[in-house]
């Protein structure tokens, strides 16, 4: 019978992580669960993002989640850019996703590569007030470095979920997801649309690759390990569910939590697809989402 | 040209390059020769699956190492020759195919694509914790001197990536060109279509996967031979999947010749850019090439000459 203090260690451990995960996921979850789009790249994005952070820090001396903030406007403009390319080379064609995956593949591998030879392949941290303290709540210890990642994520989440129910942009977003040519009819572009919200997705990836490079040391190839995660997540919590992500990146965090703690940290990165597989292949709609 | 005709001359060429490199006696043409036909193998092996019927699989490096993992295994329990190796890599990777195939390949492409992914890395955290292969030290593999008719055994290695080489560039004309080809064509084209048509799609998207993984397993069994130490950061090398999807694209993926091109131009490519600039920057120049043809010419190569070849009388090249 293990102690039940260290249990409740690992899954409070496993909850904070999982908020990390869904926040990576998050891009994912908008470009691949809304709109289609299975953007490979993202989590190669998120580690530019952090790579960003690290100059910001480093050299400016800002807070990294306020790095993340100050980066997520340039962020959103790449998207911009790189949907304007998939759409012209891609999407108008017809023969999307398959043709795109390749290509995502490829602006994974270049994102990853250049970042290499601009900024090499060292493992990179960030300094700030939060990081190395931690708080102990009934024998039960939440480091900082975990909690503010946490937070941060949660409160994004929050705030894209509301910009996609309330705002008259966020139910465009919605509209494309479900009924492209509607739109079209309704004199609304969805080109448009789709560019916005793969905009806003791509900025994410900026705030996240902030929180990445606190919970963690960064170096270019890290955003691997990340794929199949925000995938599972995406897949799991159900094609287009916010929230659904966050629950799935957070189960995902537990579990992987607890295996770490109680057998071999080097099988947390299979756990994903231990989700992943039985997901596709007994209930493709996941937890909270839309049939496939 | 029929097939046998097509085969036999395939074989011609084979036992050609054999009876040429006797008289070889430089061990680095093996060297070379053998990663350039190791990625012929590969990419005409990637093709099956992700050319004809349009599946992209992400987990080569899987597959790959998997067949070298086997080998690495039983060659620690029994001296078999590398050919029977060969088989049983083969024979697992083909295995794995068809579980992974049954499991994902009902839904969209895009989720065979993520999972097989996800599976790439899986398989490393595998065999990271598999001790009796190495596990996250390595596996030291002795390699004879000499193969078993005389010569080194790196040459040996390579006639025999060359044969197999031959071989799968002979069996995707003969797909290409059969009922099967046909099929996964048609998947390709519209699934839909395809499966109101009564072409058995499951089934045929399963026979490729098999197909595809087991040549790559293949592939891979004789690599702990040809590099004596394996270990899994080399075994799972992104470089792999990306070298592999990068070459059909890059050569052509609707036909048998695409891989072949890409595979001989991206291996000089890289053997040139490896000695001239770095190792990072010739990755890079795999990824922006690759990227490149999938935005301007997504038909490759071959589509290219196509076109030009097609100007006059139909002006331009067909969607």
């Amino acid at each position: 019978m293990p102690d039940p203090i260290a249990v409740a260690n690992a899954i409070a451990a496993g909850v904070l992580l999982g908020g990390f995960y869904a926040a990576v996921a998050l891009g994912i979850a908008i470009a691949f669960g809304l709109l289609d789009i299975p953007n490979l790249a993202h989590p190669a994005f998120v580690v530019m993002g952090a790579f960003a952070a690290w100059q910001l820090n480093s050299r400016l001396a800002l807070d990294p989640v306020l790095a993340g903030l100050v980066m997520a406007p340039p962020f959103f403009v790449l998207g911009l850019l790189v949907y304007r390319l998939y759409y012209v080379c891609f999407e108008r064609r017809g023969e999307a996703q398959l043709q795109g995956l390749a290509f995502f593949f490829g602006v994974l591998f270049i994102t990853e590569v250049t970042l290499v030879l601009t900024a090499g392949a060292d493992y990179r941290s960030v300094s700030a007030s939060y990081i190395g303290v931690s708080l102990s709540v009934g024998g039960i210890i939440l480091p900082e470095r975990m909690l503010v990642p946490f937070g941060v994520a949660l409160a994004m989440i929050v705030l894209l979920h509301q910009f996609l129910v309330r705002s008259f942009m966020g139910r465009a977003i919605q509209a494309v997801a479900q009924d492209e040519e509607a739109l079209r009819l309704m004199g609304v572009s969805p080109i448009k649309v789709k560019a916005l919200a793969f905009g806003l997705a791509t900025a994410t990836a900026a705030i996240a690759g902030a929180l990445l490079i606190i919970v963690q040391p960064v170096e270019p190839s890290i955003g691997r390990d990340f794929i199949g995660r925000a995938f599972a997540a995406v897949v799991l919590g159900g094609m287009g569910s916010l929230y659904g992500t966050l629950l799935a990146s957070m189960l995902l965090g537990i579990t992987e939590s607890i295996v770490s703690d109680m057998w071999n940290p080097s099988w947390a990165p299979a756990i994903a697809f231990g989700f992943l597989l039985p997901t596709l292949a007994l209930r493709s709609s996941g937890l909270l989402g839309r049939r496939l | 040209m029929s097939n046998r005709l097509f085969s036999a001359l395939i074989a011609a060429l084979v036992v050609a390059l054999w009876l040429a490199g006797r008289l070889v006696s430089n061990e680095y043409v093996f060297f070379v020769g053998y990663a350039v036909v190791q990625y012929i193998l590969l990419a005409t092996a990637w093709n099956l699956l992700g050319g004809y019927a349009g599946y992209i699989n992400f987990g080569t490096a899987a597959f790959f190492a998997l067949g070298a993992y086997i080998a690495v295994a039983i060659n620690k329990l029994v001296d078999l020759p590398v050919p029977v190796l060969i088989l049983a890599g083969g024979v697992a990777a083909g295995a794995l195919g068809l579980a992974m195939g049954y499991l994902t390949l009902k839904l969209r492409g895009v989720f065979f694509s993520i999972a097989t992914l996800a599976m790439a890395i899986v398989f490393q955290a595998v065999i990271t914790n598999w001790s009796f292969v190495g596990g996250a030290s390595g596996a030291y593999v002795l390699r004879p001197n000499e193969g078993p008719w005389g010569g080194s055994y790196v040459e040996y290695l390579f006639y025999l990536m060359l044969s197999m080489a031959g071989g799968a560039v002979a069996l995707a004309r003969i797909i290409e060109r059969s009922r099967v080809g046909y099929g996964l064509a048609s998947i390709r084209d519209d699934e839909l279509a395809s499966e109101a048509s009564g072409v058995p799609t499951l089934r045929l998207k399963v026979l490729a996967t098999v197909l595809s993984g087991a040549l790559m397993g293949m592939a891979g069994a004789p690599l702990p031979f040809y590099v004596a130490y394996l270990d899994p950061p080399s075994a799972f090398n992104l470089s792999y999947a990306v070298n592999t999807i990068a070459m059909p694209l890059v050569g052509g993926t609707g036909t048998w010749l695409g891989p072949v091109i890409g595979a001989v131009l991206l291996t000089a490519v890289q053997q040139g850019a490896m000695v001239t600039i770095s190792s990072a920057a010739n990755l890079l120049l795999v990824g922006l090439l690759m990227v490149a043809f999938i935005t301007l010419a997504p038909n490759g190569i071959v589509g290219l000459v196509r076109g030009l070849a097609n100007r006059p009388s139909t002006g331009g090249n067909k969607k």
